[in-house]
């Protein structure tokens, strides 16, 4: 009796207990994630649904407005600037960031492991851990007056696209890290057994058989750019305009939320546009990681 | 076994918190919430209150005007901090709200000092910020392009510099950068050649404030205590604290010390005017 009491305890302990800690801990995940979507989704919706602002115009129109009077047209809130701005700040990132992220990979997977493991890791995984509140008071601190000594202002695209594709540096690193290593060791010897050098396998075998992996790594830091607003906001100037080039200030939809979602009043249609803006960063978002998954499906056929 | 008594810890310190905002307040503690640019004033003021007061608890917290009004409208603060009347940003949801103006700030025209002008007058200011005039050279000053530092359309200073010193005219969009908060404006201009833009007299309270910066007269007259009380000096505004119909006791309590001459030294320090030496309603 008092044996199999004991027996109960313990197994309580050991199995039971743990179990539905758990089951409980991804329950609320699960509940937190279906919140999220439902308030964002009813919140963002009821621009649409309640203040009867077009979808059309909010997503295509650049005429952003929200204090305009009813006589002269209403508030406006087309956000293509936003959108724009966005998409040019995260691609222009990617583009700077993935050539080195690879780069760096290649090395400290093929041509230094020891000098990459014990030195270059380390260094890329300090880089996720600094604030990004830091990154953009470095970029204004360091960035804007370089790039101000060959342009009128130093706040621009341009110094927008150079913060944030420092900060998604890490993230590509290391997913490109993981894809290499995972190329099969006898498609290497295979290749070297041909009298391939190592810059042919490296272009030829390498970076073929880790390209899916490698893609993986840029979407998800194509959506953590997206996602990005303080350091862009900080060096991006802000004024809401499409840029006429690199050396030109614009803003992003990070940006406009960040200034504007705290003095809007609760319910007010400009308040619903903001709720708008961050459903569409969510749907973004969520589309990134739709895109991977399908990546990532296909990689194992 | 850590990781499990982390997690339920975590677990129930959320079950915890969320009970605790469906039991009713206890009477020794309010919240209040709303404009940053209050927010050092006030949390100064609640934290000599608190001493001199024990039991009592005062939390302030920012968010911005319009979540201070907005929550108060709605209860679930007792009072909002608001940079402009509740009218302005709530409309009809501001029946019901209670105004109690704390002090006056002055808002000041600031540019980097390489620019030579030392005087705007209203139509000059006008020109500048609606994008009309785009070099210091048509403004009397040197050859030098202009710069316009703006906050976002939201901000309650923005706000209050559109409708005192442009009377009303909208700033021409895409022409002038915004950062969103003065801190923000503050480092631009200093590090921007011939960048403009609006300070509150918050930021303007020390020479250390205004170190890097210049600050410029409007149609002549500087900003300072004296021009803004007798009312010559127009770039200006109150601060508010609403409650929702009747304050409760403690409300009541603190927008009273709020007042005293308890808190004036306080307000005078950050920058502001109190209330009582207003000469003029800013309306």
């Amino acid at each position: 009796m008092n044996h199999q009491k004991i027996k109960f305890g313990q197994e309580f302990k050991n199995e039971y207990f743990g179990r539905y800690i758990t089951y409980l801990c991804g329950g609320i995940i699960i509940l937190l994630t279906a919140a999220i979507l439902f308030f964002l989704t009813v919140k963002g919706s009821s621009l649409f649904l309640s203040d009867k602002y077009s979808i059309s115009s909010f997503l295509f129109s650049s005429n952003w407005n929200p204090e305009l009077e009813e006589s002269k047209g209403g508030p406006q809130f087309g956000t293509l600037i936003f959108i724009v701005g966005s998409t040019l700040a995260s691609i222009g990132a990617v583009l700077f960031s993935a050539p080195v992220a690879i780069s760096l990979a290649i090395f400290i997977v093929v041509i230094s492991p020891k000098l990459g493991t014990r030195l270059l890791q380390p260094a890329m995984e300090l880089f996720v851990g600094i604030p990004s509140v830091v990154y953009g008071w470095i970029g204004i601190t360091l960035l804007v007056p370089i790039i101000k000594s060959f342009s009128s202002l130093g706040f621009s695209l341009l110094s927008g696209m150079i913060v944030l594709s420092i900060m998604i540096l890490p993230t590509i690193t290391s997913i490109a890290i993981d894809s290499i290593k995972n190329v099969p060791k006898e498609h290497l010897e295979a290749s070297y057994g041909l009298g391939a050098t190592r810059f042919q396998t490296i272009l030829h075998i390498i970076l073929p058989t880790s390209f899916t992996g490698i893609l993986t790594g840029i979407i998800l830091g194509l959506a953590r750019a997206f996602g990005e607003a303080l350091a862009v906001q900080m060096v991006i100037g802000n004024s809401i305009k499409f840029p006429k080039g690199p050396l030109d200030t614009t803003t992003t939809i990070t940006s406009i939320l960040t200034m504007d979602m705290a003095n809007t009043v609760f319910g007010t249609p400009w308040n619903n546009a903001m709720w708008s803006l961050a459903l569409l960063l969510l749907i973004l978002s969520f589309s990134f990681i739709l895109l991977i998954r399908y990546i990532g499906s296909k990689k194992q056929l | 076994m850590k990781v499990i008594s982390i997690t339920s810890f975590l677990i129930f310190s959320i079950f915890g918190l969320s009970l605790c905002k469906g039991a009713d307040k206890p009477q020794n503690s309010i919240t209040i919430a709303g404009s940053t640019a209050m927010q050092p004033l006030v949390q100064e003021a609640a934290k000599v209150y608190m001493t001199k007061n024990a039991g009592t608890t005062i939390n302030v917290q920012g968010g911005g005007s319009g979540t201070g009004l907005t929550q108060v409208a709605s209860g679930s603060i007792d009072i909002g901090n608001s940079d402009l009347f509740a009218e302005e940003k709530l409309k009809d949801q501001a029946k019901g709200l209670k105004d109690y103006k704390i002090c006056a700030v002055g808002f000041g025209i600031v540019v980097n000092p390489k620019v030579t002008v030392t005087d705007l007058s209203k139509e000059q200011i006008v020109g500048i910020f609606t994008g009309k005039v785009t070099n210091w050279k048509d403004v009397g000053g040197n050859d030098m392009p202009i710069v316009v530092i703006n906050r976002p359309k939201s901000s309650g200073t923005r706000a209050t510099f559109q409708k005192k010193a442009l009377e009303g005219a909208s700033e021409v969009e895409g022409k002038s950068l915004t950062e969103d908060s003065s801190g923000a404006v503050k480092k631009i201009i200093e590090t921007t050649d011939g960048s403009i833009g609006y300070l509150s007299s918050g930021y303007l309270n020390e020479a250390a404030n205004t170190s890097g910066l210049k600050v410029i007269k409007f149609n002549g007259i500087e900003m300072n205590k004296e021009n803004i009380a007798n009312g010559s000096y127009i770039i200006a505004s109150y601060e508010h604290m609403y409650t929702k119909g009747e304050p409760n006791k403690l409300s009541k309590a603190f927008i009273d010390f709020m007042l005293s001459e308890d808190v004036k030294p306080i307000i005078q320090k950050l920058g502001y005017i109190p209330i009582a030496e207003m000469k003029v309603d800013l309306r």
